[in-house]
């Protein structure tokens, strides 16, 4: 079947909606009845054919809407995307990864032929035709890792691996979750995961940093992350808080189930070949909760999470001032049931 | 599966120094082998009569060339039958497997430069390490120590390409690398990178950090052979079996054999990637690695099945 991209926006009307196909290829995080922070790291491996996992970098039908966003963003603050100077090989690394995968998953959208250096990449959904020489950055318009990724979905952040620990070293970050690459950028593990709560206390970033570490070429990993949204804006960056942070006060019991917004991050981990640095795609997946409430398996599993999530990771993820009016949606469709362990939707 | 293959073919062997084979592997299927970044080994798998072997080899082609990857083999005398067997079983036309490049040599980015030390055939990571720092402009210089220029691989096409950059230290010719005077004189944001027989890198690091270098700027490669010994049984108490290790096999390859998926990286008792908790004992552990610490050592709670062994009665892990 033919993609469909929306028309739609992630600021001032907010358009953005998703389709029921699309609400049932969500990557719903919540697995179980109740809430623990792990890092629950998995190969990652093609999933089912329609979900959000069948291909290894995901094109969906707001592909359009958010590199539109994307280009928004870049225009009021070309700062959010960096690179320091001795990532070039891996910028080209990341433009390589990227490319190969999406004219491998979606040939009738991407194309790239390639010549020896000399490259040939078509992306029809967004009209490029680009040929250019693998390698030589004079012969595109922005360097590679911002030009592909103003053609990807998600954050991306480069890490370089050297002593003994990872180097947050070059990214292009739009539409993350609270997080500013200008102040990450050349910090190592330890430091830009400093603000996470209790997870230091548990030794997580150690066993982390341990495992990322030995992810090998061709053996990508991945997991999920979340954290709520008022609003289905991409840009929730501290850079911007004045625009967003107050949109928090505006849910109601009334509108909270087009207001709220679950935000799934869909986190993969690869080793880049030539600079032997990580990629770290960081895919941001939206649904309201109203669209959450037509699955009900969903609606009742995110009920008994938020009830047992400790405060303070609440509070970390911003959404402790909504979380009862939340609590108060979602209560009716937790009948006590049974569910199933997993995210699937059935 | 958690270590995914290549299936190749071996499309040519040379002779490149005396006991010292070049094999080029390319892909059957046709396709193009993964880009690596210079350091990166692969992990060749041998039926050995039946026998699985799987041994660790420095990629030394071009990274820029994805057609074909090669591996140069030292015939090693008293092998317990990997290099051996690649010596004297393989032919062009054979298929064999391989695994993905697996990078824990690599260069590091930052450094202001690269003073790489090489023992025999040590020398194959560098081979593509150099040409990528020379391609970049980076400062670079090799030390490379040798028994005779007989068995000195790829040295005077290296004096070719790099001239003054490439100094070599022929043992039979009264030639020795002098560590330290080599070391003091290096400017700050030097990084070193050794790739040589064991006692050759602690000699090596042992002078560095006398003389005060940084941890951070002392790299290695070491792939130890797993030594023979006399063969032993040993229990998989998660997976319920027991397996046999024979006398020139590896327990990570007995364990392997029995269908049991252990993670590795070097397979050389180096990265700690294959370490397994004992849970019980009655004998001796044979610890072989470098990885483990002293401590861990006498407690008798880890072993590395990539090279360790074990003597006496029963010995229980918790794979
Ligand atoms: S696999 Fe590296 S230490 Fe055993």
């Amino acid at each position: 079947m033919a993609m469909i991209f929306h028309d739609e926006t992630y600021r001032d009307d907010f358009s953005f909606h998703n389709s029921p196909e699309s609400i049932r290829r969500y990557p719903f995080p919540f697995h179980e009845d109740s809430y623990m922070y792990a890092i629950n790291m998995e190969n990652h491996l093609p999933g089912k054919p329609g979900s959000s996992y069948e291909h290894p970098i995901d094109v969906d039908e707001h592909y359009v809407s958010e590199m539109r966003d994307r280009a928004i963003v870049l225009n009021e603050d070309p700062k959010r995307c960096q690179a320091l100077p001795h990532m070039m090989a891996a910028q080209w690394d990341t433009l390589e990864l990227l490319m190969t995968n999406k004219a491998r998953s979606y040939p009738d959208l991407f194309t790239l032929e390639r010549n020896g250096d000399l490259w040939h990449w078509i992306n029809q959904p967004l009209g490029i035709d680009d040929t250019f020489v693998f390698g030589d950055q004079s012969t595109l318009p922005y360097e590679p890792m911002e030009y592909i990724t103003r053609q990807a979905q998600g954050d991306f952040c480069i890490v370089d691996q050297r002593n003994d620990t990872l180097w947050m070293d070059a990214g292009m970050v739009t539409c993350q979750a609270d997080w500013s690459l200008d102040f990450d950028i050349g910090m190592n593990f330890m430091e830009w995961h400093a603000p996470v709560p209790m997870a230091h206390e548990l030794g997580i970033f150690d066993r982390a940093l341990k495992f990322l570490m030995n992810v090998q070429q061709g053996r990508p990993v991945r997991r999920l992350n979340w954290t709520m949204t008022v609003n289905p804006r991409l840009d929730t960056s501290p850079e911007n808080y004045h625009k967003w942070g107050p949109d928090k006060t505006t849910v109601t019991a009334q509108n909270i189930g087009s207001k709220l917004h679950l935000r799934c991050e869909l986190q993969s981990f690869w080793r880049l070949p030539r600079s032997n640095a990580l990629l770290f795609p960081i895919r941001q997946y939206l649904i309201s909760l109203n669209d959450i409430a037509t699955i009900p398996k969903w609606a009742c599993r995110m009920h008994r999470v938020l009830t047992t999530i400790p405060d303070s990771i609440a509070e970390y993820k911003g959404f402790s001032r909504n979380r009862q009016l939340a609590l108060d949606f979602l209560a009716p469709f937790d009948d006590g049931r049974e569910l199933t362990l997993g995210g699937e939707p059935e | 599966m958690i270590h995914p293959e290549i299936i190749v073919r071996v499309t040519d062997i040379a002779v490149v120094a005396e006991s010292i084979k070049q094999f080029t592997f390319e892909r059957v299927d046709g396709g193009s082998m993964p880009v690596f970044a210079p350091g990166a080994h692969i992990v060749v798998s041998m039926d050995d009569q039946g026998k699985l072997r799987r041994n660790p080899y420095s990629l030394m082609s071009s990274p820029s060339d994805s057609t074909s990857y090669q591996i140069s083999v030292l015939r090693v005398v008293e092998s317990r039958g990997g290099s051996a067997f690649m010596h004297e079983h393989v032919d062009v036309g054979d298929t064999m497997t391989i695994s993905h490049p697996i990078d824990l040599f690599p260069l590091h980015a930052t450094a202001k430069r690269h003073v790489l030390i090489a023992g025999g055939i040590g020398i194959t990571p560098f081979l593509p390490m150099m040409e990528v720092l020379n391609e970049s402009g980076q400062v670079f210089e090799l030390h490379y120590s040798m028994r005779s220029r007989r068995r000195g691989a790829f040295l005077s096409e290296l004096e070719r390409r790099y001239g003054s950059r490439v100094s070599a230290e022929v043992d039979d010719e009264g030639g020795r690398l002098d560590t330290r005077k080599l070391l003091i004189d290096q400017p700050l944001g030097t990084h070193i990178y050794v790739c040589a027989p064991l006692p050759m890198i602690d000699l090596v690091f042992g002078v560095a950090r006398e003389l005060g270098w940084a941890e951070e700027n002392l790299h290695r490669e070491v792939f130890l052979a797993p030594p023979a010994g006399t063969p032993f049984y040993t229990n998989l108490a998660k997976s319920g079996t027991t397996v046999y290790v024979a006398e020139h096999q590896s327990l990570l390859e007995s364990i392997e054999a029995a269908g049991i998926d252990v993670p590795y990286l070097c397979r050389g008792g180096a990265c700690g990637q294959c370490e397994t908790t004992v849970i019980d004992f009655d004998g001796q552990l044979m610890h072989h690695d470098i990885f483990l610490t002293d401590d861990e050592n006498v407690s008798g709670t880890k072993i590395m099945p990539c090279v360790s062994r074990f003597v006496g009665a029963s010995l229980t892990v918790e794979l």
